[in-house]
């Protein structure tokens, strides 16, 4: 696996490749399906010593996140993946990592929540962390996960942050295709080695996330430090400043390494669009082909991809869809009680727009549904149906649910 | 109050006494060493010292008997659970006196 070149792998071995690319020195990590081969790949590395990392066995996700926060702090390059269940034990310390802001990079291989119990796709895991303050970046096929995971460390220590590299379950993490991997002094060159941090020196001793109360407080050294509000405000700055960052690094990589890149968004057919169809993850490579299906009927549809989610790219968004007659944003997870999380988030990217598009919700692939292209076609004729029938606003569409008929 | 720029944009401060501010006023108890029955005070040496040991705000200095610091005491009590000899009792306080004495009964 160590020679340079195109290979035929899973999603998950081009994630792995991507961390040891990137010189990563701990790996923590408790196994779920679908992220397991990840970190079984990693620790053959290491016990044949093509790694040289700390690779720690804990024994629940939470542990794994907080060696990872532990790391990161002194200023090691740290990983770690999981999935569904295994984020929602995390929960907590994925605040910690970003409010302490630290440059944790983890994969979170999407997959269904319980109850029921469920192993297979869809984005529920990801995007029920999205307010925690890390970055959020979606892939569309193995190639997106090995690039996105390798500037996921540039971004990180860059703005301070932890980055999420998000990729669907089974439908690329078990699914092969052929991904370039650059050599490994390119990638090597590409991620210079952290500094240790500062804020560890024995000489001076510091407490790191101390309790800090709601005003501005002199510490005992007599420095002003800041409140609990300045610090979250600081990290909100940083997460803007990220929309920046992400596609900057984007730019670098593909400098570096003669190919890919990725910025906030990608599109396909949009620029002369009418119908916009909206989505994160793999489902983009699904859409695409059903913009052309609809292309061939003349109903003018292109698509637009959400790569980094958070921060939002409210503007970027705007300008995508400016002149657009509808969106349809189709999500693999519901803010339940309201609508799919991106469709509300277009939604209030669009609302102050001149030339918005109307915008209708779609939810489709929970717990692994299957969803064909010819499906999603089925359901942006309904939707541009509906538009032509004057409907500017509409209830979320569930797409190849057998419940009922829906739209 | 101005902005404030303290090079930092995490929560970090060099530890010492007092980082949480005055916790005095956070008591409801205050403990009470009765010096005849601590075993460091009937020994007339520094021994035992476990409620030194197990005071989470650090403020009881070790001594003959052991002194609490009465400036951040929460009252919290573990030194008197800890206290093999039940020599300190907790009684009510709520004053949040802040001056440093030694735990004696009123």
């Amino acid at each position: 696996m160590s020679d340079a070149g195109t290979v035929v792998i899973t999603g998950n071995e081009a994630a792995a490749i991507a961390v040891r690319l990137a010189g990563v020195q701990v790996v923590a990590a408790y196994p779920i399906t679908p992220q397991s081969p990840v970190v079984e790949t990693l620790s053959k590395w290491v016990d044949a010593g093509e790694l040289r990392a700390e690779l720690v066995r804990v024994e629940s996700e939470h542990s794994a996140l907080t060696v990872c926060i532990a790391a990161a702090t002194v200023g090691a390059r740290v990983f770690t993946a999981t999935s569904a269940n295994g984020l929602a034990y995390m929960n907590e310390q994925v605040w910690w990592a970003a409010g302490a802001r630290l440059p944790v990079v983890m994969a979170c291989v999407n997959r269904a929540l319980a109850a029921p119990w469920n192993v297979l796709n869809d984005q529920q895991d990801s995007m029920s962390v999205r307010d925690a303050g890390w970055i959020q970046i979606y892939c569309r096929d193995n190639q997106e996960i090995l690039d996105s995971l390798v500037q996921a460390y540039a971004i990180a220590e860059q703005v301070q942050l932890p980055v999420m590299v998000c990729y669907d379950g089974f439908l690329l993490s078990h699914t092969s295709m052929p991904v370039t991997v650059p050599p490994a002094e390119l990638a090597k060159a590409f991620l210079p080695r952290r500094e240790p941090l500062p804020i560890v020196d024995l000489q001076r001793p510091r407490n790191i996330g101390q309790v800090t109360f709601a005003d501005p407080r002199a510490d005992a050294s007599g420095n002003l430090c800041h409140g609990y509000m300045e610090i979250r405000a600081l990290h909100q700055e940083a997460l803007e400043r990220a929309l920046d960052v992400i596609p900057a690094v984007g730019d670098a990589f593909a400098k570096q390494f003669g190919r890919g890149g990725g910025g906030l968004l990608w599109s396909h057919l949009l620029e002369d669009a009418e119908v916009a169809l909206v989505a994160a993850g793999s489902i983009g490579s699904e859409l695409s082909v059903a913009a052309e299906t609809l292309r061939s009927e003349g109903i003018r549809a292109g698509v637009l991809g959400i790569r980094a989610y958070r921060p939002f790219p409210a503007q970027a968004v705007r300008a995508a869809l400016a002149g657009k007659a509808l969106a349809v944003v189709v999500d693999k997870a519901m803010s339940y009680g309201y609508e799919g999380p991106i469709c509300s988030d277009v939604r209030a990217a669009l609302l102050d727009a001149e030339r918005a598009p109307a915008v209708f919700g779609a939810v489709t692939g929970l717990g692994g549904r299957e969803v064909e292209t010819s499906q999603l076609a089925d359901a942006a004729r309904r939707a541009v149906a509906d538009f032509r029938a004057g409907a500017r606003r509409r209830r979320t569409a569930w797409i190849n649910l057998k419940l009922r008929e829906e739209a | 109050m101005g902005t404030i720029n303290c090079g930092h944009e995490i929560a970090i401060s060099s530890p010492a006494a007092g980082e949480a501010g005055t916790t005095a006023d956070w008591r409801t108890e205050r403990p009470v060493l009765e010096a005849a029955l601590c075993l460091a005070a009937k020994q007339g040496k520094e021994s035992c010292q476990l409620c030194w040991v197990y005071c989470p705000d650090v403020c009881i200095a070790r001594g003959v008997p052991p002194v609490v610091d009465f400036t951040y005491c929460k009252g919290c009590g573990i030194c008197a659970q800890v206290c093999p000899t039940e020599a300190i009792r907790m009684i009510p306080d709520e004053r949040g006196s802040s001056a440093a004495q030694p735990a004696v009964p009123p």
